[in-house]
């Protein structure tokens, strides 16, 4: 088969207008860990099952190892690297995670942050129940959930003004 | 894992990317959400030199009441499906299986489209457009022509889409306001896909049944309208026997394979549950209204 043309991708990451061009076949996670060097999101699967490179695109969650970086063009694309305030303290899930242990080895958090932040973006108040189904997509090998779960009503709690009354596990 | 190389393509309207299906031949493919064909181009089951995006296609995103039918365009998402105020309303039972599709990321790329056109026995729409009767719009070189879903799938992966044909949407039937519905789906864990799985639509005058109509997922090479054992359960109260009686029906037609989900026996006798439970939820929704 003939050389493949690169294309040009422009897209938005984490804030910040981007160009480059990308072979199609480049598949979007590798292009943001080795074309941008943003190494936050993770590659567990590559099948779409682990959940590992969630990042969030126009709003949405999507597991970036399962799209082409082409099909991000013209996107707003954000990852855990833009998920901390401007002025560098933790976002409310990233403190969260910190206070109830919602990590162990860590290799699922960032697409466990991506995808609570969408989470409570459509869902602010969310049950234990629908904070399970909301994480359905995402596992851990580590924690068992609880802690994870728990992490995720933190930041729930303090982002409608509140405080959780409850303990890491 | 890297899927093979090609070049790629986003036309923006239906009639372009038509063209360009006809033009590049057999080895171009519409590429939707691309979460059945990126895992399939991955593991080189599929290798096509040309993908031509359908992202950028006008009015394929559009949801339409038109009073007896709702059109639905093939690249709306299952997450768009779910959140349709107008489903919700009048084919409750798309949110309902929309649902129970892979997990949240998933639903905010896999289209609608992408998931019937395939001819994958193990996606959950393609059932329930049986079990709804929908018509498939397709728009090819010759020009536009529906079929009906019942009659589109010829096999795994093989269906009646022709070289170049595209499908634009699908049109279903509305059924009417208080229907009973349900979708019931066994799987191992959540993102699986189906067991066994039942689609039911159903409609009760005077607590029996008036109209019934259902479909099954993933147990035999197509989706499988149950025709025989919907009539059984007519005129009905659906009483224990009669529930028996249709699930024995339903589980006659089925051709399960052994695989990683159960055996052939499980998974025939598990359609016979999932087929009485959609049942029985779906009289229950019925008589409460819908
Ligand atoms: C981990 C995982 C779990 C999943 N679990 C489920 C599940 O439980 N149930 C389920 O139903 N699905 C499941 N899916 C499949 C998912 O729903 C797919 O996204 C969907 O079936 C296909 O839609 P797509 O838009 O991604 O299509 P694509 O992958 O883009 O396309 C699929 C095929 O259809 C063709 N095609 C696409 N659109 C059109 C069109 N408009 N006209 C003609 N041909 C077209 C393409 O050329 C390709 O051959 C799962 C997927 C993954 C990765
Ligand atoms: S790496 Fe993408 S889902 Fe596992
Ligand atoms: S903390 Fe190790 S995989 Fe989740």
């Amino acid at each position: 088969m003939a050389e493949i043309e690169k294309l040009a991708v422009s897209l938005v990451i984490n804030g910040k207008k981007i160009q480059r061009f990308v072979e199609p076949r480049t598949l979007l996670i590798h292009f943001l860990r080795e074309d941008i060097g943003l190494t936050g999101a993770h590659i567990g699967c590559e099948t779409g099952h682990c959940g590992a490179c969630t990042v969030e695109i126009d709003g949405q969650s999507v597991k970036c190892c399962t799209m082409f970086a082409i099909q991000a063009n013209g996107s707003s694309v954000n990852t855990v690297e833009g998920l901390a305030n401007a002025d560098g303290t933790l976002h409310a899930l990233q403190e969260g995670f910190r206070q109830m242990h919602g990590l162990q080895c860590g290799y699922c958090t960032p697409g466990m942050l991506m995808r609570a932040k969408v989470l409570l973006s459509e869902t602010p108040d969310p049950t234990e129940e629908e904070i399970r189904y909301g994480i359905s997509g995402n596992l851990c090998r580590c924690t068992g959930y609880q802690n994870i779960v728990k992490s995720i009503q933190h930041a729930a709690a303090t982002l409608n003004g509140r405080t959780l009354q409850d303990a890491a596990e | 894992m890297i899927p093979g190389p090609f070049a790629y393509y986003r036309p923006s309207s239906v009639a372009e990317a038509v063209g360009l299906l006809v033009r590049l031949g057999d080895e171009a493919r519409p590429l939707a959400g691309g979460h059945s064909l990126i895992p399939m181009m991955k593991l080189r089951m599929a290798t096509p030199e040309h993908l031509v995006d359908l992202a950028g296609v006008a009015g394929l995103k559009e949801i339409r009441d038109n009073g007896a039918t709702i059109t639905i365009g093939a690249t709306v998402t299952q997450a768009e499906l779910i959140n349709s105020e107008l489903l919700l309303r009048r084919l409750p039972i798309l949110r309902e299986t929309a649902l129970q599709v892979a997990d949240p990321q998933i639903r905010s790329k896999g289209t609608l489209g992408g998931n019937v056109a395939n001819g994958d026995p193990g996606n959950d729409m393609p059932a329930l457009m049986h079990c709804l009767n929908a018509t498939y719009l397709l728009e090819g070189p010759a020009g536009s022509r529906l079929v009906p879903a019942r009659d589109y799938y010829q096999g795994a992966y093989f269906t009646a889409l022709g070289q170049g044909e595209l499908l634009t949407g699908v049109s279903i039937p509305v059924p009417p306001l208080g229907h009973g519905y349900a979708y019931e789906k066994l799987k191992r864990k959540i993102g699986d896909y189906a067991t066994a799985a039942a689609a039911v639509v159903l409609t009760l005058v005077d607590g029996r049944v008036a109209t019934a109509s259902i479909a099954l997922t993933n147990v035999a090479a197509t989706p499988l309208f149950a025709e025989a054992a919907g009539a059984i359960v007519l005129g009905s109260t659906l009483d224990a026997a009669t529930v028996k009686r249709a699930a024995a029906a339903a589980k006659a037609i089925t051709d399960p394979a052994t695989d990683g989900r159960g055996t052939a026996e499980y998974r025939r006798e598990m359609t016979g549950v999932m087929v009485s439970r959609a049942l029985m939820k779906a009289a229950a929704r019925a008589r409460i209204g819908g």
